[in-house]
């Protein structure tokens, strides 16, 4: 954490986007109850989608969206790293790769010529990776998108110098504390929330379906007992590692898992 | 900011970022004896190759994933893949009326937080001179303050239909996993209600206080149109200018071109050339369609704009959404009034081989979806024609007939001029397409 000493005048904010959808920038701008405080305690320095004044840098904070997927990306974020004192990245896409990250396991020109009529005018890399792939970043913070209460709670604790709230533990017992039905034990629905960080509240469970892992993986899951679960309720592999590989499939060790299961759909 | 030097000269002219718009872009003005010679809107949003990995993915997962493609108007790609993939499975026409008005009343809650975000938030700053709505609401803090009210309340009727505001986890194909609690409908209801006459009071001074700059053009308006309601999810895909199709046909009646300075397909109407999709095409093909309450505002807003519909000048897009957001508020009001908990929230969908297009009214324009299934639900094939991709072309013509208008001006003055005509269009790049570098090179 920066020495909140350091930071003279009011702290800037920078924001920026990378390969994404932006909307883990739209959650901030969803704080629409804290915004305007939000803007009073912190100067908005960068920050493309909300504003056109651009202040120089350095800047205090610096929160990237998306992943890296262009050649153009890849250098950018290096003077970005330079630019920030406190570089955080926001949402599946900054920690994961994100659902373009699918690309990783495929090939590319493949992709290129499935969309593009002319392959040749597209820049792109052949993988899309998280920005900590890239530089060193000084927080990640999870979710596809962003829960917007973390996001406020982050900005808050970086400002006062202290380590952010934020629970690592599994959706599982987020839905406890809810008191929501189990979808997994009471309906056979095969849930992630056993192996999937908590942020969201428990969502998908209080929406009557199981959780499809959006927040990435907890801390040490044991992904391994759930998908026996899932195998010997007649889930094929194949489905299995799709279920793993979605929103943050490129991020171990869901990564790990989902290879697993790629490698036993072939054998079969 | 580069150095201005007199227009007679060569030069290239770099101007901040094209701000307040989602995604990324650049616009080259090309200039030869103070005459515009070349407009180029470039999009290089990097490509995320959606159409190419949802190969081989399951039917039902492909409303969350399609959902990542837009934070801005997820419900939109929802909406476009749930319905086009139930004409794949053969249900479209068993889906129930009361699944039918719960995703009627889901996309209120998107048009209403994306319409007001872009009303207040990234496009009035340009009428008001301001250069975001953070420097505007140091002197219009009343006004910014009810804006964020009217936006939460559309995010929490999204949240209450389908758990969050970005990625809604509740939709499915066939339905909702589950309704919407009705202790929490009638909680909204008295917010939503106020919400109507907020909103009608802020849309006349939108349309009475504001310049509105002239720039008419003989655009073609591309909407649906349904027979008895404004157009969200449903209806005929039709034109000002004699276009008519199925939705299933929409895909054939398009034509979609790849340019070398755009990551974006530029769609055009086979045949004919750019059209324009979102607010004002809707408006003026289904204006007899609206909500009472936004009827009863559309004369007085004619009058305060000195123009009868069809407007011809996407300046006038803003009232149109200002009313198109007393339309969703109005029409939320209603269905939250008379909502009971409907006997199933979802039909059964079972995998099929087959085929099936289908396009929603996303709040910036038409979201064209279609899909080739495998007899085990997997996806063979998967084709997304999003809105900002149909609008660049008339973008792109708008600023032509803009750039001609504006060779007298310092460069400064020239972009914010681009830049506002291109908001307009509220274009969310990253649907298709990233953010706008402007260049204006002069040559001698």
């Amino acid at each position: 954490m920066p020495d909140s000493q350091q930071i003279i005048g009011k702290p800037k904010l920078a924001v920026y986007k990378f390969s994404s959808c932006d909307g883990c920038q739209l959650s901030l701008l969803n704080l629409e109850d804290q915004l305007l405080d939000l803007v009073g305690t912190v100067e908005v320095a960068y920050f493309l989608e909300a504003r056109r004044r651009e202040l120089p840098p350095p800047y205090d904070i610096g929160l990237v969206e998306g992943s890296v997927s262009t050649p153009e990306e890849e250098k950018r974020i290096h003077q970005i790293r330079r630019d920030c004192k406190f570089l955080v990245a926001i949402g599946a896409c900054a920690t994961s790769g994100g659902i373009q990250a699918l690309r990783n396991w495929a090939d590319v020109e493949e992709f290129m010529r499935c969309v593009y009529a002319t392959p040749q005018y597209i820049h792109t890399l052949d993988t899309a990776t998280p920005i900590a792939s890239h530089v060193f970043v000084d927080f990640e913070l999870r979710g596809c998108p962003v829960n917007p209460l973390q996001l406020l709670e982050l900005i808050g604790a970086v400002l006062v110098g202290r380590k952010p709230n934020i629970p690592t533990h599994s959706v599982c017992i987020e839905c406890k504390r809810r008191g929501l039905t189990c979808v997994l034990v009471s309906q056979g629905e095969p849930c992630l929330g056993p192996i999937t960080q908590t942020g969201c509240g428990a969502l998908c469970p209080s929406c009557n379906r199981p959780c499809y892992g959006c927040f990435g993986p907890m801390e040490q899951p044991n992904i391994a007992s759930l998908g026996g679960r899932f195998q010997s309720w007649g889930h094929s592999p194949r489905g299995i590692k799709l279920m793993l590989r979605s929103f943050n499939g490129y991020l171990e060790p869901f990564k790990q898992a989902s290879e697993h299961y790629e490698r036993l759909e072939k054998t079969k | 900011m580069s150095d201005s030097k007199k227009p007679s000269e060569s030069r290239t002219i770099r101007v901040g970022a094209l701000a307040r718009v989602e995604g990324e872009g650049a616009l080259h003005l090309e200039m030869r004896d103070g005459k515009v010679e070349q407009v180029r809107l470039d999009i290089y949003e990097p490509p995320r190759f959606y159409e190419a990995f949802l190969r081989g993915r399951d039917f039902r997962e492909v409303p969350d994933i399609t959902a990542r493609i837009c934070g801005i108007c997820p419900v939109a790609y929802q909406m476009g893949a749930c319905h086009a993939l139930e004409k794949c499975m053969g249900v479209f026409d068993q889906v129930d009326p009361a699944i039918r008005t719960l995703r009627n009343l889901l996309y209120c809650g998107e048009w209403i937080e994306s319409h007001v975000l872009h009303i207040f938030m990234l496009h009035l700053p340009d009428f008001l001179g301001y250069e975001s709505a953070i420097t505007m609401a140091a002197d219009h803090g009343a006004t910014v303050q009810r804006a964020l009210k009217l936006k939460k309340l559309g995010n929490d009727l999204v949240a209450l239909l389908a758990g969050r505001a970005v990625h809604p986890v509740g939709v499915c194909v066939g339905g909702f996993y589950s309704g919407p609690d009705p202790q929490q409908v009638k909680l909204m209801l008295p917010a939503m209600k106020a919400a109507v006459d907020e909103m009608a009071e802020l849309t006349l001074f939108l349309a009475g206080k504001l310049q509105y700059p002239d720039l008419e053009r003989d655009y073609e308006f591309v909407a649906l149109c349904p027979d008895n309601e404004y157009p969200m999810n449903l209806g005929r895909i039709k034109s000002d200018k004699g276009l008519s199709v199925d939705q299933e046909e929409f895909g054939q009646a398009i034509e979609e071109r790849h340019v070398p300075h755009s990551t974006a397909l530029h769609a055009v109407i086979r045949g004919r050339g750019a059209y324009m999709v979102g607010p004002l095409s809707r408006l003026n093909l289904n204006a007899a369609k609206l909500h009472p309450r936004a009827a009863e505002l559309l004369p007085k807003v004619c009058k305060l704009l000195k123009h009868e519909l069809p407007w011809r000048n996407n300046f006038f897009s803003l009232p149109a959404r200002a009313l198109e957001t007393v339309h969703a508020l109005a029409l939320a009001a209603d269905i939250l009034e008379k909502y009971v908990p409907p006997p199933r929230s979802r039909i059964p969908v079972a995998p099929k081989a087959g085929a099936g297009g289908h396009g929603t009214e996303a709040p910036r324009g038409i979201c064209w979806h279609s899909y080739r299934t495998h007899a085990d639900g997997s996806i063979a094939a998967a084709r997304i024609v999003p809105p900002t991709s149909q609008n660049q072309m008339t973008i792109e013509e708008d600023l032509w007939k803009m750039a001609q208008r504006i060779t007298d001006l310092p460069d400064e003055e020239a972009a914010l001029r681009c830049e506002h005509l291109i908001r307009n269009y509220d274009p969310c790049i990253s649907c298709s397409v990233h953010f706008l570098k402007f260049h204006r090179t002069w040559r001698p």
